[in-house]
C-alpha cells in the first residue's frame, strides 16, 4: 500500500493572518513539505498543474526533478497532468526525461482540468476535453511504446516518423493513472488500458467515489487486465489532526470556513459527514480512513490533501509529523485481512521485473509489452 | 400510479403560492383521479440549495428532492413573484437541478403575485426558463395575484383548464433526445473503442 500526499499549489490568503504567501514561498514550501514527506517515510508525493492564478504549479516536472533530487525514497507524481492541454508528445518529453533522472522514482496521474479559459489559451476547447483527454492519450501511450510512430489526429499536428527521445528507462514506461470525479469514460479509460484509476475522493461524497471505483472494476476485468478486486485503485482524503479532537476543530475550523472549493457553505460538522475530510485526533482519522476500504475494497495509494485553504508551512508540517507518527498503525490497518491476490501499485522495479519474468518464460511479445506497462496479469 | 410531483416556491406560512400549488394539485386529481404526490417545499431547501452551489454536490435532502423530480410523471411548479419575475429561491432550485432531468416532462407553470400587474410573468419568465430545459409545457400557466382568491375572476376556471390540458398530456411519449446520463453510462457503458472512434470525429 503507497501512502502519501498530493497538493494542487494553491497560493491562499491565511484567514486566521489575512497573510497571502508570494509564489517564491510556495513553491519552496511544495518542495519542504514533499522533503518533509520522504522523512516521515510516506511512499509518494504527487504536485498539481494549473496555468491560472491563484495556483503556481505550471511546471510539474520542474519542481518534481528538484524534489526527487533532494528525496531519496519518495515516489514523485502529479495531482493531475493536464492531457487534454498539454501536447503528448511534451508530457512523453518531459516525464521521459524525469524518470530517466529520477530512476524510476515516479509516475504520473492524467486529469482533464476543469477550469474553461485554460483550454483557449493552449488552443483547445473544453467542451471536447474527454475526447481530448482519449486522444492525446492515445498517442502518448504509443510514444511510449512504440519506437517509430506514425500518427494522425484531430487535436495536433500529424507525426511521421517521429521517435521520442528519450525512450523509456529499461523499455518500461512510467506507470499511469487516470483521475476523475464524475466521468465514466475516463475510468472507462483507465480500464481499457488497464492503467490506475484515481478518485480525487474529497470535495465530493463517497457515493460517486465507489460508484466510480466499481465501475472501473468491473471494466478492468471485462478487459482482461485482471479479476476487478485486481484493479490499481487510488483515493484522495483530507485530514486535520491534533492529539485532541476539539482541538482540531477549533483550529481547522477558520480555514475550513473560508476555504477555496467549499468555504461559507456547509459547516465543518456537515461536510465531514458527506465527505471523507476528517478533523479530529489521530486515532478518528485512522478509523475513518482505513474504512474507505469498506466502499472501495483493498487499494494501493491513498494520497493526502495536507496543503491547502491558506494553512501555513509550520502547521502543514506539524500535521505530517503526526501523520508520520501513526503511519505505522495505518500501515498495519491497511496490511490486515488484504488478501494475498491483490496487487501492490505497480513501481518501475516491479514493471521491469515482470517485464524480465514475461521475457524469460517465452511469453508472446503482446504479453512482454502488458507485463512492462504493469499489468502483469495480461499472460495469466 | 401516475407520480405527480409539486414544487412550491412560497416563504410565508400560510403561503398562497402554496394554497395555488394545492388547487392545481387537487384539480389535476379531478381529472385523472388517484396520483401519488409528492410536494416539494424549497424553503427548508434554502440552505442546501446554498450549500450545493458551493460545493457542487447536493447534501442528503437535496438528493431527496432531485430523485422525486427525476421520477416523475408530470410536474405543477409554483413561484412567487418577486421583482417582476421568479423568486430567487425558485431559480436556484431549478438551477441545482441534474442536467436534462425535465426534458420531456409535462410541466404545469404557476406563480403568484401581490398585484395583478405582473400577470404575464409565466409567459416572460417561466415559460422561457424552461423551454430551455426541454419541458413539455402546459399551455395554460395558472397566475393568481391576492385579489383572485377573493373576487375570483375566473381562477377556478384557469385551474381546471390547466389540469385537463396536463391530464390529456400524460403518458403520451414524447420522443427526446438527451444525452446518456451518467448513470444510464455507469450500467451501460460505451465500449472504449466507440470512445475512440467518437474521440476522432
Amino acid at each position: 500500500m503507497q501512502l502519501g500526499i498530493f497538493s494542487v499549489g494553491d497560493v491562499t490568503t491565511d484567514p486566521t493572518t489575512g497573510r497571502t504567501p508570494t509564489e517564491h514561498e510556495r513553491i519552496k514550501a511544495q518542495v519542504t513539505i514533499a522533503k518533509k514527506a520522504d522523512e516521515i517515510g510516506l511512499d509518494v508525493a504527487a504536485v498539481g498543474q494549473h496555468h491560472n492564478p491563484p495556483f503556481v504549479a505550471s511546471a510539474p516536472t520542474t519542481t518534481m526533478a528538484w524534489i526527487a533530487a533532494q528525496t531519496e525514497n519518495i515516489l514523485l507524481s502529479t495531482s493531475t497532468t493536464l492531457i487534454t492541454t498539454t501536447d503528448p508528445v511534451r508530457i512523453a518529453e518531459d516525464y521521459g526525461t524525469l524518470q530517466h533522472l529520477t530512476d524510476g522514482r515516479m509516475d504520473l496521474m492524467l486529469g482533464r482540468g476543469n477550469t474553461g479559459p485554460v483550454y483557449p489559451w493552449f488552443g483547445k476547447d473544453i467542451r471536447e476535453g474527454v475526447n481530448l483527454a482519449i486522444e492525446n492519450y492515445a498517442l502518448l501511450h504509443r510514444l511510449w511504446t512504440e519506437e517509430i510512430v506514425d500518427w494522425e489526429g484531430r487535436f495536433r499536428t500529424p507525426l511521421q516518423g517521429f521517435t521520442v527521445t528519450p525512450q523509456p528507462l529499461d523499455g518500461v514506461p512510467p506507470f499511469v493513472w487516470h483521475g476523475s470525479i464524475r466521468t465514466p469514460e475516463i475510468a472507462e479509460q483507465a480500464a481499457y488500458y488497464g492503467d490506475g484509476f484515481f478518485h480525487n475522493h474529497i470535495f465530493w461524497p463517497a457515493s460517486h467515489t465507489k460508484q466510480m471505483v466499481d465501475f472501473y472494476r468491473r471494466r478492468f476485468e471485462h478487459y482482461g487486465h485482471g479479476a476487478a478486486n485486481q484493479a490499481i485503485v487510488g483515493l484522495g482524503g483530507q485530514f486535520f489532526i491534533r492529539p485532541n479532537s476539539q482541538d482540531a476543530v477549533r483550529e481547522f475550523r477558520p480555514y475550513f470556513d473560508n476555504a477555496p472549493v467549499y468555504g461559507h457553505g456547509p459547516s465543518l460538522e456537515d461536510f465531514s459527514t458527506q465527505t471523507p475530510l476528517t478533523v479530529g485526533s489521530p486515532q478518528e482519522f485512522l478509523e475513518r480512513t482505513l474504512g474507505f476500504r469498506d466502499y472501495v475494497g483493498d487499494y494501493q495509494r491513498q494520497l493526502f490533501l495536507v496543503d491547502h485553504a491558506g494553512l501555513p508551512l509550520k502547521t502543514v508540517l506539524e500535521q505530517l509529523d503526526l501523520l508520520g507518527e501513526i503511519l505505522p498503525d495505518l500501515r498495519a490497518g491497511y496490511a490486515e485481512g488484504r488478501p494475498a491476490d491483490v496487487p501492490e501499485a505497480p513501481t518501475h522495479a516491479s514493471m521491469v521485473a515482470a517485464r524480465d519474468a514475461a521475457v524469460a518464460a517465452g511469453a508472446p511479445e503482446a504479453d512482454v509489452v502488458a507485463a512492462a506497462e504493469g499489468h502483469e496479469e495480461a499472460s495469466a | 400510479m401516475t407520480r405527480l410531483v409539486v414544487i412550491s416556491a412560497g416563504l410565508s406560512a400560510p403561503s398562497s403560492t402554496r394554497l395555488l400549488a394545492d388547487r392545481l394539485t387537487e384539480a389535476v386529481v379531478r381529472e385523472i383521479g388517484p396520483v401519488e404526490i409528492d410536494v416539494i417545499e424549497l424553503r427548508p431547501l434554502a440552505r442546501p440549495l446554498a450549500d450545493q452551489m458551493l460545493t457542487g454536490f447536493p447534501g442528503p435532502e437535496l438528493q431527496e428532492a432531485f430523485d422525486a423530480v427525476a421520477a416523475a410523471d408530470a410536474l405543477v411548479v409554483v413561484t412567487p413573484v418577486f421583482s417582476a419575475s421568479y423568486s430567487g429561491l425558485f431559480k436556484m432550485f431549478i438551477d441545482a437541478l441534474p442536467r436534462d432531468v425535465l426534458t420531456g416532462k409535462p410541466v404545469l407553470l404557476g406563480a403568484t403575485a401581490g398585484s395583478g400587474r405582473h400577470s404575464l410573468v409565466i409567459e416572460h419568465a417561466l415559460r422561457p426558463l424552461f423551454a430551455y430545459l426541454r419541458a413539455v409545457i402546459v399551455p395554460t400557466g395558472v397566475f393568481a395575484a391576492t385579489d383572485d382568491f377573493g373576487r375570483d375572476a375566473d381562477l377556478s376556471g384557469r385551474i381546471t383548464r390547466a389540469a385537463r390540458e396536463l391530464a390529456g398530456m400524460l403518458g403520451r411519449q414524447l420522443a427526446v433526445n438527451r444525452p446518456r446520463s451518467v448513470e444510464e453510462e455507469f450500467a451501460d457503458p460505451t465500449p472504449f473503442e466507440e470512445l475512440m472512434r467518437r474521440a476522432g470525429g
